[in-house]
């Protein structure tokens, strides 16, 4: 799909923050309430805006038990789909977040999130490294993230700025 | 603080008037929760690639003066951009010279170029430093008043009417500081041959040449015949978003670059060292940050613009700079009076547009270099105040 300027516009200012009200989207991009909306459907229906997300710091959250952790994988690419198909056996399992194919020393680097580490243990070892292709698996849990999809967690906002200035 | 007057400074500081805006900062800088529409700077900090080549500077320990004019590489680093992004040809040896802020580049102009009683043509609403750092040079500024129904555009007639022959430049800046207000190519090249007819200076304070959002920015010195009766005066600060590094430019013929670096030698030696070596990496590698704040600045310009016609405090549309400068003549204040209520009952800093000069009465300065948040809130504010008035 090929954007008009404004709808540029718009997908920049919804990516950083997605509830801008509409009435101030259409103010900043300077087109009408009813045009903006319009867009905003044809973005959504194109799926170039996918889904509305929250970005959540669960370690905020008291006795949350999350753990996330990244997980190098080495695998045989089969003949005709390469690291297609193996690619997607992993990413099916709920637990697994994300996976990307890399380049470097392993092949596939899946993210994978449990509640405990004691479930990421068994999720690698009883479904992961159980199957063909799986050569070998490195996992390293996270401890702390301090910048997500460019987000920083705990941002130093404070205007350092003085009050009143010419 | 209260102005006061001593024995032992001298007549022309004594009479200076302090800045209108101090008043404002002492009565804000007590107060919790301002939203603050007053500040004159952007709401970025400067780009993390640019902090670090600072930091890697004093690592290397570079920490000795440069040569006068500033490092050799950052005035070619300057040349390249004047010529890439405004389209004027400055020799890096010969016509620039790097300065302590673009202020201190429009001191040593007025310095270098006025004689006791030559006068400088300053065009208002202005920058609040103009008219002192004539008067300071031993100059007479001369104040013409650009008018809201021109939408704070000076005519070249008004222009004309005050030149005399002790007028020796015309002092400009656009986009403007308070106003916002930007002049198009065929403004300037009016008042262009206005100084050619009476062969006079512009000193053009480009610092917001960055800032331009409908249309192209064209720079004075550009404009045919202009570059050698033109002394450009940029910078970092508002473009780049580093204020606080103290570091501006200034291009101009080689007599008169020659010139006031002699002026520049003897009162500041040269820019900091640290922050000349951030400007080199600001320049090579820092369009993307600056592409991205422009985009920025222009979204919050049309909401901020938008907004206050929409509550009734008419507003022209800036083309250009961080400011909206909309009237509050509607509400029967005066600036100040606006501006003093405002803060006191609702907690918003803004700047009196009086404090600008006279024609700025009747307007209030408003800086959208802020959070949309922070904006929304503001709005908000502003409208409760009008309408329980």
């Amino acid at each position: 799909m090929k954007l008009t300027a404004k709808e540029m516009e718009i997908v920049e200012i919804l990516e950083k923050d997605s509830r801008v009200a509409v009435e101030d989207i259409a103010k900043m991009v300077a087109l009408s309430v009813e045009e903006t909306k319009e867009s905003i459907k044809r973005l959504e229906e194109n799926k170039v805006i996918v889904k509305y997300i929250s970005i959540v710091d669960w370690t905020k959250v008291e006795e949350h038990p999350g753990v996330r952790a990244m997980i190098d994988v080495k695998v045989t690419p089969k003949r005709g789909v390469g690291f297609d198909d193996i690619a997607e056996r992993i990413y099916r399992f709920d637990e697994v977040n994300s996976v990307y194919l890399m380049s470097g020393t392993y092949d596939l680097s899946v993210i994978v999130e449990a509640k405990s580490m004691n479930e990421v243990a068994n999720f690698v070892s009883q479904k992961l490294s159980t199957l063909d292709s799986v050569l070998s698996t490195t996992t390293h849990f996270i401890l702390k993230k301090y910048k997500h999809d460019g987000i920083i967690f705990e941002p130093d906002n404070k205007d350092k700025r003085i009050v009143v200035s010419p | 603080m209260e102005s006061t007057k001593s024995k032992y400074v001298s007549k022309l500081v004594n009479e200076l008037k302090p800045s209108g805006i101090r008043r404002f900062f002492d009565l804000a800088a007590g107060m919790e929760g301002v939203i603050s529409l007053g500040v004159g700077e952007p709401d970025f900090v400067t780009p993390w690639h640019v902090r670090e080549s600072a930091i890697n500077s004093l690592e290397q320990g570079y920490t000795s003066y440069t040569p006068n004019a500033g490092l050799l590489e950052l005035r070619q680093e300057i040349a390249y951009y004047m010529k890439n992004q405004f389209n004027v040809e400055y020799s890096p040896k010969e016509e620039i010279i790097v300065t302590v802020g673009a202020s201190s580049a429009i001191d040593i102009a007025m310095r270098t170029i006025l004689d006791p009683g030559d006068e400088v043509i300053v065009v208002e609403p202005c920058f609040v430093a103009y008219v002192p750092m004539v008067e300071l040079a031993g100059g007479v500024a001369v104040q013409v008043q650009a008018s809201k129904e021109n939408d704070f555009k000076i005519q070249p007639d008004q222009l004309e009417a005050v030149i005399t022959d002790k007028t020796k430049a015309i002092m400009l800046c656009s986009p403007n500081n308070p106003t916002g207000t930007m002049l198009s190519k065929h403004e300037l090249e009016e008042i262009a041959n206005l100084a050619k007819k009476y062969d006079l200076l512009i000193i053009a304070d480009e610092i917001y040449a960055e800032l331009a959002y409908d249309e192209e920015y064209t720079s004075m010195a550009a404009i045919e015949g202009m570059k050698e009766r033109t002394i450009l005066v940029s910078g970092f600060s508002k473009g780049f978003a580093m204020t606080g590094w103290r570091l501006g430019f200034v291009c101009s013929p080689p007599e008169i670059s020659n010139a006031m670096l002699k002026v520049h030698q003897y009162a500041l030696m040269c820019a900091s060292t640290m922050a000349q070596y951030a400007a080199i990496e600001a320049l090579k590698n820092g369009r993307p940050e600056v592409d991205e704040m422009i985009k920025s600045y222009r979204r919050r310009r049309n909401y901020i613009v938008q907004s206050f016609n929409e509550i009734g405090l008419e507003c022209h549309n800036p083309g250009g700079a961080f400011y909206a400068f909309p009237s509050i003549k509607s509400t029967g204040l005066s600036s100040q009076e606006f501006a003093e209520q405002l803060l006191l009952k609702e907690g918003v800093a803004v700047v009196p547009g009086d404090v600008f000069g006279e024609s700025g009465e009747g307007h209030i300065r408003c800086s959208y270099a802020t959070s949309l948040e922070q904006l929304q809130e503001a709005i908000k504010r502003i409208k409760h105040f009008i309408e329980n008035l």
